[in-house]
């Protein structure tokens, strides 16, 4: 109906959309334009496709667009904030699960090339599948660990590298045998074992990753999801799924990356995964700290907080799980009608997926200009009276700095230990996911306040 | 078991051992408790509000010393106190062992257990009932109080219309916790605080309070820090170099607070006769050590004179001028030793001589001497924790190897690729490698609070693989046409729920 011409301008026209998109999310002023740039680009695309290249079964199109989107607007309203780690491991193994079926259609598909560019459009094929299938598990698996219908532990088999190696050599021989048999005519078997094999590997990947890694893992699934996206635009020979592909792609990655630094370890090392156990130098110092924690209880936290000038609230993923943040805004203004400096201090591994503490104070309604990086109020410690830590703990521990046996050594911390007073909310002296002893609440300067961080801080605003 | 509090017989002692919001726990841990009429009548609790809390008061201080089983006091026994104590009673207050070898083998004579709240080990587990720093605190404070009193200007600094008013000068030698406490009540008076001390590491708490940490022109690094977290004596030079820098400061200084103590030795002199007589007239000593001797060489024990026109204040019941305070701190820390000594919390004592801090504080136990205890193990300061360096965060020069290897080799890839490849895959392969620079720029730039956002979107755009199944649902083979309709439906799940979510996500990010 409408030119090719003009589908590929459409094309180049939702290109910058989307490059738009992702630049508007610089800042929060500017990112609610881009997302509606993002909108736009994807209709522009789904019109010009529509219009110019399908040409019949526009019913059963239109049905799957309007049912699709329905769930999808539908699962978007109802999702709890505190939910949108699974969320977005989810949706992320759909757009595995779409590679993968665009994949196999296509090459279901009669193909009319030979030769070098056969071979080439086969590796295509096969990336895309594979690529796409190690989402689709990965994000499945990473999904039931988020939603805790999988535990949390790292699944640690014995000789794991060594079955990763095998899987990863086996999608090699597959995929050389796919090759050969497509260009004789067949392939489909050579497909379907690899298929399963990838999906082997991405189910184990994530598997093997502890749950203070979940942040690394979303992201990196993330990237996948773009890489899978990438690799069908090749297949396809369609610039838009390839520049689109190659810009999530990259998004998750540069997000991986500042997971890994920000738990100072290698992306490698997370991938191999089994937190804690194969280090190699024995938890020394660590576990056998013990001390005299002083508690608190709700009144006494109430009356530290009046009389201090400068709070830092330190949230982490306890926080989430006791659904606590809107407590924490209603102390925090109480706090702030006293003429109290509160600021919440974001460490960027704190939650299950980047930058989640911050999502969850935006709901809160937290104005977004108290909530600080790491980075912007490490320094403040000595001035600030007062932090409170809910939740959180390896993001809180002295011992990634001062002990180097730690298994969390290096790793950038919070260091509110600094302060004058460090009150810890926590439900029991139990350790971080890394497993470490946190030598934070036998400070002298530490208070813990035990109990559910819901239930304990609405005593304190009680108080207040 | 029945807890007794008798009024203090000591001349001018204020304090008493228990207050009724105390004496209301103790009794919440089984124990009765009795209260000598009009003991706590100087600290400003009423016979009444200890019968509120549910205790009985008795008039006569002898009948109360025979019917209880714990005797709580402040000051330790004098007089006829002594002779009261009775075999199987327990008696727990301020000893001193140490300065008083006679009172404590009449104590061991009587049979009773005593324990003595000033040989509390000073360990973390004992800090709650660690009454030497309550009173010390209170010592602190009371210093700044009754300097204030002796000085004829303000503490701190204004501007009027009648002329400038210079702040006062502060200096605090020994940063203990009455040396702290003192420094905190001079300057929330707004004073310029200066302090000294022979072990370094309090500099940081000095600091921590806004005071300036004086440090001494001495090369060696020595550390004054001894057993149990107190000073020790220092070395001859070191010595010099301190009395060089006082004699310096007492000519600038207004007020000097003294805090110096040795455990078991005389008080150290640390102003001499000379410091006093620089000072400017109308200065203010107060010597937190005269009960030892004082730091002052003018210091006389409880009395407040005048020497070269400087007030020296030796008084050595400062805690006890700040009774009420005094007595609440020294009841709770009563309470949290009755509270370790009741394991059961039925009312009935048990000295346990395994129990470190219990052993520590326990003088005599049934006719038998049991001090000093066997020296405790952990220094309220951990000893030099050996700095463990850590390993240099690997500022390893970037190997140049590293990177040209995997240049060369991406190089060679690449070329063997641009050999065999079509043209159109070489012109799909530029617009890749290109969006991936784009995307590289375009996300370092996100902030990190959006990251949520920024992954929620991604996953929507990522959705673009629909444009693959729109190419195939026109496909004649109905399966094909299936599974693309199929892809349709879930890519437009997570289009339609990708941008929704995200939507929802940034309109919460308000200011």
């Amino acid at each position: 109906m409408i030119s090719e011409g003009i589908v590929t301008v459409s094309y180049i026209a939702a290109m910058v959309l989307f490059i738009l998109a992702l630049g508007g999310l610089s800042d929060q002023e500017t990112a609610r334009r881009g997302n509606w740039y993002g909108v736009i680009g994807m209709v522009i695309a789904l019109v010009a496709t529509i219009l110019g290249v399908v040409n019949s079964h526009y019913d059963i199109l239109l049905a799957a667009l309007v049912i699709g989107g329905g769930i999808g607007i539908v699962l978007a309203r109802r999702v709890q904030m505190t939910q949108m780690p699974e969320l977005v491991a989810i949706l992320h193994s759909l757009v595995g699960l779409a590679a993968i079926a665009v994949g196999y259609a296509n090459f279901m598909g009669a193909s009319h090339l030979a030769g070098v560019e056969l071979t080439i459009h086969d590796i295509e094929t096969y990336l895309g599948v594979l690529i796409g299938a190690v989402t689709f598990s990965g994000s499945v698996i990473a999904f039931g660990k988020l939603s805790g219908r999988i535990g949390g532990k790292p699944l640690t088999l014995p000789g794991r590298h060594l079955f990763n190696l095998g899987l990863l050599l086996g999608a090699i021989w597959f995929g050389y045998e796919f090759v050969v048999q497509s260009a004789a005519g067949g392939g489909m078997q050579a497909l379907v074992v690899m298929t399963v094999i990838a999906l082997l590997f991405g189910m184990h990947m994530v598997l093997a990753i502890g749950g203070a890694d979940m942040p690394v893992v979303v992201s990196m699934l993330n990237s996948y999801s773009g890489w899978a996206a990438a690799a069908t635009g090749f297949m396809l020979n369609n610039d838009l799924l390839i520049v689109v592909g190659a810009l999530v792609g990259s998004s998750g990655a540069i997000l991986s990356y500042i997971m890994c630094r920000a738990m100072n370890r290698k992306f490698l090392s997370v991938i191999a995964g089994g937190f804690g156990t194969g280090g190699g130098t024995p938890v020394s110092g660590g576990d056998e700290l013990q001390g005299e924690v002083v508690a608190v209880d709700a009144i006494e936290t109430a009356l530290l907080l009046s009389g201090a000038k400068e709070v830092m609230i330190i949230p982490g993923y306890g926080m989430a799980v006791a659904q606590a943040q809107h407590t924490v805004f209603e102390i925090t203004k109480v706090l702030r009608a006293r003429k109290i400096n509160v600021r919440f201090g974001i460490h960027p591994v704190a939650g299950r997926m980047p930058g989640h503490m911050n999502v969850l104070l935006a709901e809160a309604r937290v104005p977004y200009d108290i909530v600080f990086e790491m980075d912007e109020v490490n320094e403040d410690f000595p001035n600030v009276d007062v932090s409170v830590v809910i939740g959180a703990n390896d993001i809180v521990n002295p011992s990634a700095l001062d002990e180097p046996d730690s298994p969390i050594a290096g790793m950038p911390v919070l260091e509110c230990w600094k302060g004058s007073m460090t009150i810890v909310l926590k439900r029991s002296m139990a350790t971080g996911y890394a497993g470490v002893q946190n030598p934070l609440f036998f400070k002298e300067n530490t208070r813990m306040l035990f109990g559910d961080a819901k239930d304990s801080l609405e005593a304190v605003l009680k108080a207040l | 078991m029945k807890i007794g509090v008798p009024k203090e017989i000591h001349v001018d002692e204020r304090r008493v051992a228990t207050t009724p919001v105390v004496a209301a726990e103790l009794i919440k841990l089984g124990f009765s408790v009795v209260v000598e009429k009009d003991a706590g009548i100087a600290a400003s609790f009423s016979n009444e509000s200890y019968e509120e809390a549910g205790c009985e008061i008795v008039a006569s201080s002898e009948h109360l010393w025979s019917q209880s089983d714990l005797i709580l006091k402040v000051r330790a026994p004098e007089g006829d106190e002594v002779g009261r104590l009775r075999a199987g009673q327990t008696l727990i207050s301020f000893i001193w062992p140490a300065q008083n070898p006679e009172l404590l083998q009449q104590l061991t004579n009587s049979g009773a257990n005593v324990i003595a709240m000033d040989s509390v080990p000073r360990i973390s587990r004992a800090q709650k009932m660690d009454a030497l720093s309550s009173m010390a605190n209170i010592g602190g404070y009371r210093a700044i109080v009754e300097a204030a009193q002796h000085f004829g200007r303000f503490f701190t600094g204004q501007i009027t219309a009648a002329g400038k008013i210079p702040p006062a000068k502060v200096l605090v030698i020994g940063a203990g916790v009455a040396g702290l406490a003192a420094i905190g009540a001079a300057k929330s008076m707004g004073a310029i605080v200066r302090a000294f001390d022979t072990r370094p590491e309090v500099k940081e708490q000095v600091e921590s309070m806004d005071a300036e940490f004086l440090m001494l022109d001495f090369d060696d690094d020595e550390d004054g820090a001894g057993e149990g977290g107190y000073a020790k004596t220092m070395s001859e030079e070191f010595i010099k170099a301190e009395m060089a820098l006082f004699a310096e400061q007492a000519e600038d200084v207004d007020i000097i607070v003294t805090t110096a103590l040795i455990p078991g030795k005389p008080a150290p002199r640390l102003i001499t006769a000379e410091m006093v007589r620089s000072m400017k007239d109308g200065s203010v000593i107060v010597d937190l050590a005269a009960e030892q001797g004082g730091n002052c060489e003018l210091t006389e024990r409880d009395q407040v004179v005048v020497r070269h026109g400087v007030s020296i204040i030796g008084y050595t019941d400062l805690p006890s001028r700040l009774a009420t305070q005094a007595s609440q701190l020294y009841a709770t820390n009563l309470r949290h030793l009755v509270t370790e000594l009741t394991p059961e919390k039925d009312g009935n004592i048990v000295v346990n001589m395994d129990d470190e801090v219990i052993r520590g504080a326990t003088v005599c136990k049934e006719g038998a001497t049991t001090w000093p205890p066997p020296a405790p193990k952990l220094s309220a300061a951990p000893p030099q924790a050996e700095p463990k360096p850590m390993p240099e965060a690997v500022v390893k020069k970037p190997s140049v190897a590293g990177p040209i290897i995997m240049i060369v080799v991406a190089s060679l890839a690449l070329l063997g690729l641009g050999a065999v490849a079509p043209r159109e895959f070489m012109a799909h392969f530029t617009v890749f490698v290109l969006a991936c620079f784009v995307g590289y720029m375009v996300i370092w730039n996100v902030s990190p609070a959006l990251h949520t956002p920024l992954m929620s979107v991604t996953n929507a755009i990522s959705s673009i693989i629909v444009i693959g199944a729109l190419i195939q649902i026109s496909s004649s083979d109905s399966l094909i046409m299936w599974i693309a309709a199929a892809t349709v439906l879930i890519t437009s799940i997570n289009i339609a729920g990708g941008f929704a979510v995200t939507r929802r996500m940034l309109e919460m990010f308000r200011k």
